[in-house]
């Protein structure tokens, strides 16, 4: 086992060391790869160093909160919390670097973002001095990191809760709006008749921003949530109605002609040729939906749901929890990113024949 | 398996945006037997795909009648293949499901699997299975497209310059694997080309088409054994006579060029 897994790392070295000048400095030399390594903990370790070293000149509670972990009943101040989050942060860095060290294909990727997450540590850095430290930005609008972690110590279960709230309205209202969304635009794009009476109304309604309907889904829906999935399911509905329309339309003829002569009927030049040649439009529908949904979804938490990030702002604000208010933006911020990162995956799985066609 | 394939005082007229007429076939006729191998050829604009698309069932002509095996050409059928002059593939499929396309439409694929494979060998693109059209040549992507009309092993096959895009050694094996099969299966053959070799190596007869209007202006029996040899003195001589033929219809004068 240990031979085996040494074996190609052998062979790479004394590869190396036979051809020592030919490995160039680059991301493919070892030492330069260890030095985009440090680079990238570095901003991190400067960071917990000013958190250590920098003297605390404004007044600021660290509040002491017990963490109740593997049955240990663990005691954190708010600031031991932020030091934790780096150590993490420096966990995750140092090891993607460790793998990338062995799996070659990995470097270029590291080396490209090291510079960033080196700034992501400066950045935090200067946020502890400017937030915690001195209080130079305006309190309580712009508490240190320390105090946005508070909120997920003090509020952590509720953050969670109304995070899977904004998480059941999104997946409820965006997949019914890509379903509708895809369905008839396929049968714009297909049926003249039906392009005729439907594209102009779509064009028309298209362009008016989801939210304005709030009056009428919230008298006339049973509930607050089918309301808020009715504004999702719209602006996700006429966006990609447009574009799947579009990109069936927009199918060359002679891919047609080539279907029908190989034996296709018109349900399979439908599924099989219109519908794989829309596909590219049906992405880009999606994507911009998604973040029309993105804003449609918070704006309506805050206009009247009994939940989610975007409710969680709003009673904040009422507090003048600002450490709350920035809290709930770091979660959407990751939340909508993970979620458009899982789209982008879809994506290029189902565009894998467009790979290399289209300039990056 | 094969059809004739009759055309009878066809004439189709289009009309562009301008509103100007382009007469590009005028009072075509022209009986194909069943098995027999054409060619097609003639300057660019001379109504080769105009002819080709109203035997395909893909277009209507304004006047005139076309049947296969004596039933009127009203729309397309698999019973003829065709293949594109460009283009035509489906880029979002790779090589073999192109190939495979056509078995799926008509349902009979779980019957055929294993003819897919053969039918890649046939036209030598072993290895690139799983490729889209865009990762591979324009040679390659036309053999794609042969082998694709010939799976569903039509009774008459419609090429439109399928070999325009190969180099001399490819297309001299694609001809030679088009008449082995034209052998095996004795499809009818209508091939359009721009290659006057091509078409006297593989057919039984040439027709000469002339532009402005769209007309066969003649002919050609290749009545020369088989297999041909590209250098055989017969070979060259018909060469000779159906170049003099163009050099001829070039040189009388054609008002389209005083402008
Ligand atoms: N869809 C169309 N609309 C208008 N004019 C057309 C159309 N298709 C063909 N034509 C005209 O008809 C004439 C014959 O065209 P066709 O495509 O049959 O020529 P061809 O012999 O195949 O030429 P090439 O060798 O260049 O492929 C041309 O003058 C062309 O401009
Ligand atoms: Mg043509």
């Amino acid at each position: 086992m240990d031979n085996a897994a040494a074996l190609p790392l052998k062979a790479a070295d004394t590869a190396a060391g036979n051809t020592k000048k030919s490995v160039r400095w680059g991301y493919k030399h070892n030492g330069f790869f260890a030095l985009k390594v440090l680079l990238t903990l570095s901003g991190f370790i400067i960071a917990i160093i000013v958190n250590i070293a920098f003297p605390q000149k404004a007044a600021v509670e660290f509040k002491t909160y017990t963490l109740g972990i593997f049955g240990l009943n663990i005691d954190l101040t708010i600031n031991d919390a932020y030091i934790f989050v780096i150590a993490v942060l420096m966990l995750i860095y140092g090891a993607a670097g460790l793998r990338a060290f062995f799996d070659r294909a990995r470097r270029k990727l590291y080396c490209k973002n090291a510079a960033f997450r080196f700034a992501i540590g400066i950045a935090l850095a200067l946020w502890d001095i400017g937030g915690t430290k001195l209080q130079w930005f305006a309190q309580p609008f712009f508490p240190g990191p320390a105090q946005v972690i508070e909120a997920y110590l003090a509020d952590g279960d509720y953050v969670v809760q109304n995070t899977l709230y904004s998480l059941r309205l999104y997946a409820a209202g965006f997949s019914c709006g890509v379903l509708l969304g895809v369905g008839t635009g396929i049968l714009i794009g297909w049926f003249p008749k039906v392009y005729y009476w439907v594209y102009p109304v779509l064009k028309i309604t298209g362009v008016v921003p989801a939210v304005a309907w709030m009056p009428f889904a919230l008298t006339l829906l049973p509930n607050s949530f089918t309301a808020a999935v009715f504004l999702i399911v719209i602006c996700a509905w006429f966006q990609i109605a447009f574009l799947t329309a579009q990109g069936i339309q927009s199918t060359p003829k002679q891919t047609y002609e080539a279907a029908r002569i190989l034996g296709s009927g018109q349900i399979g030049l439908i599924t099989h040729v219109a519908i794989p040649h829309a596909m590219p439009d049906i992405f880009t529908g999606i994507s911009s939906a998604n973040a029309m949904a993105f804003t449609t979804l918070v704006m309506s938490e805050m206009l009247g749901q009994p939940g989610g990030l975007g409710y969680y702002i709003n009673q904040s604000k009422v507090w003048s929890a600002y450490y709350k208010v920035l809290a709930a933006i770091v979660v959407m911020a990751v939340l909508f990113s993970l979620i458009n990162h899982f789209i982008g995956i879809i994506k290029k799985r189902t565009l894998r024949w467009q790979e290399g066609v289209l300039k990056k | 398996m094969s059809s004739s394939i009759s055309i009878s005082r066809v004439n189709r007229v289009y009309t562009d945006t301008d509103g100007n007429t382009v007469n590009a076939l005028a009072d075509v006729s022209l009986d194909i037997k069943a098995g027999e191998f054409i060619s097609i050829i003639g300057p660019s604009g001379c109504g080769k795909t105009t002819l080709l698309r109203l035997i395909a069932g893909l277009d209507k002509p304004q006047s005139g009648e076309l049947s296969i095996d004596e039933r009127a050409i009203k729309d397309v059928s698999t019973e003829r293949g065709y293949v594109f002059q460009q283009g035509g593939l489906f880029p979002w499929l790779t090589v073999e499901k192109n190939i495979a396309y056509g078995l799926k439409a008509r349902g009979v694929f779980k019957r055929n699997r294993s003819k897919v494979s053969d039918y890649i060998s046939l036209v030598g693109l072993d290895g690139f299975e799983s490729a889209y059209p865009h990762q591979i040549s324009g040679g390659m992507a036309q053999r794609v497209a042969i082998a694709r009309a010939l799976i569903n092993e039509p009774k008459a096959l419609l090429l439109d310059e399928p070999m325009g895009a190969l180099d001399s050694f490819t297309r001299a094996d694609l001809q030679d694997k088009l008449l082995e099969l034209w052998k095996q299966k004795g499809t009818t053959m209508i091939l359009v080309t721009h290659d006057i070799d091509e078409a006297i190596y593989l057919s039984d007869r040439i027709v000469i088409m002339t532009p402005r209007p769209g007309k066969i202006s003649s002919i050609v029996n290749v009545d020369l054994p088989r297999p041909r040899h590209r250098g055989g003195g017969e070979f060259l001589a018909l060469r000779k006579s159906i170049l003099e033929f163009f050099e001829l219809a070039q040189a009388q004068p054609q008002p389209e060029y005083i402008i």
